[in-house]
């Protein structure tokens, strides 16, 4: 059995929800971060703001996670922003075209792994 | 039957109880493959194991036969729990079936052509992570163009499988003079976008190869970008080009562009499962692909694939972590 080896906290800071991530996005621990969001996904005009600084690994279920997350707070008015994103995520956001619709914010300073 | 079961069991029993030996310990053992088969319950089993001793040892106390009933209490739920897992593993094993057949649905479903226009090899390899494939590589051929489709669906299996049959017949419903690498992604991204739901959606490369002026002209759906090899300077580019995934804003537009290619260049489309090629050092980079493709740059597009398939494979001992799509483009020498 794989180890659920995902962590998801929530803070509400000003009326923003701020959730930061710790660990790898795959198949295995998507659900655990899909059944979070999914919880203020449908808030009228909700404000999120996701801290992927401390995520390493994420593959494309992950995206996915990410993806049907924007859509449903899009279509109820809210807004979405991710930060923290590594090399390797960020490169994923840019292939996708994601980054183009969704707020992208690169906090160099934050980026342990840009080495990676 | 149980009668008979149980005159079995008394009779081993009670040569092993006049002398105990490892022989008829391990009679005993291979005995109770029967009980297995005949399906008997595992407090049953303790019934008949009172039975015999009763039967051939009368004159035991109270005390024993007593505990023989509070164990016969203790297995209920055990057997209780065996027979659920019966019936789990039947029911699996008719869901198994339906994804043989399944399998089978998919590959007769979505089977593509070769191309064969002039000048141009093709070859490919893609192989799923698990049964059903996510990958999926398609063939459009007119007289003097070859297409080819490279997607990945985003979420593995059955549903992944489901969505491709969209993308094979939304090309197939392609209005002729309307083939360019923009356009069709324009019309299946149209298409997939009202067919799935939120956190599904799909990548997708086109590429379509110009005989009559060797252009291969390509659009990006958030795909991986394709690597071109120009055979005169010996050195790779990649092709990318601007454009969100499939399935994800109605109204998407699409980045189109092109290159010439010359005798023998040749351009490799992939699908993550390659480029994420994940091994216990960590990721392979880029440089390591094109490090592969270089060593086998004059054999023929089949080869091309084959050569970079089973070194990544290899690598993860041919235990794919992600469905893994190469196909290869390569031009040649028009043959007269």
């Amino acid at each position: 059995m794989q180890e659920m080896n995902l962590q998801v906290e929530l803070l509400e800071q000003n009326s923003v929800q701020y959730f930061k991530v710790v660990g790898e996005i795959d198949a295995f621990t998507a659900p655990v971060l899909r059944e979070r969001l999914a919880a203020v996904e449908n808030v009228q005009g909700l404000k999120a703001e996701l801290d992927l600084s401390e995520v390493d690994y994420m593959d494309s279920t992950g995206l996915g996670v990410f993806v049907g997350f924007y859509k449903a707070v899009s279509a109820n008015g809210g807004h979405v922003k991710i930060t923290g994103l590594n090399k390797r995520l960020n490169r994923l956001f840019e292939i996708t075209g994601l980054n183009e619709i969704i707020d992208i914010e690169q906090k160099e300073s934050e980026d342990h792994n840009a080495t990676l | 039957m149980p009668q008979e079961v149980g005159r079995q069991y008394k009779e081993i029993m009670g040569k092993y109880l006049e002398r105990p030996s490892e022989e008829d310990l391990y009679v005993g053992q291979q005995f109770s493959r029967r009980f297995i088969e005949k399906e008997i319950a595992p407090e049953d089993v303790i019934s008949i194991h009172k039975t015999a001793l009763i039967e051939l040892h009368p004159e035991l106390q109270d005390e024993v036969w007593n505990s023989l009933d509070f164990l016969i209490e203790m297995m209920i739920h055990y057997g209780l729990t065996l027979r659920e897992h019966q019936s789990l593993i039947r029911k699996q094993e008719a869901i198994q079936m339906e994804m043989n057949v399944a399998t089978k649905v998919q590959d007769t479903l979505l089977k593509t052509k070769m191309p064969c226009v002039g000048g141009l090899d093709v070859g490919y390899i893609s192989q799923p992570a698990t049964q059903m494939n996510g990958d999926y590589v398609y063939f459009l051929n007119k007289k003097h163009e070859s297409g080819v489709a490279v997607a990945d669906v985003i979420g593995k299996g059955i549903p992944a499988a489901l969505c491709m049959s969209m993308i094979k017949f939304g090309m197939d419903g392609l209005p002729d003079g309307n083939t360019s690498p923009q356009n069709v992604l324009g019309i299946i991204n149209r298409i997939v976008e009202k067919s799935v739901d939120d956190s599904m959606f799909i990548s997708m490369f086109y590429g379509k190869y110009n005989a009559e002026d060797t252009t291969f002209s390509y659009a990006s759906a958030g795909h991986e970008p394709a690597l071109h090899f120009n055979s005169r300077t010996g050195e790779f580019s990649e092709l990318d080009a601007k454009g969100l995934l499939l399935g994800v804003k109605p109204d998407t537009e699409y980045e189109e562009r092109s290159v010439v290619l010359n005798d023998g260049d040749f351009i490799a489309m992939m699908t993550d499962g390659v480029t994420e090629t994940r091994t216990e050092e960590g990721f392979i980079d880029m440089n390591a692909i094109q490090n592969l493709l270089h060593d086998v740059k004059d054999k023929s597009a089949q080869q091309i694939a084959e050569h970079v398939y089973h070194h990544l494979a290899g690598l993860q001992n041919y235990r794919l972590s992600d469905d893994f799509t190469i196909v290869i483009f390569k031009k040649q020498p028009e043959q007269v």
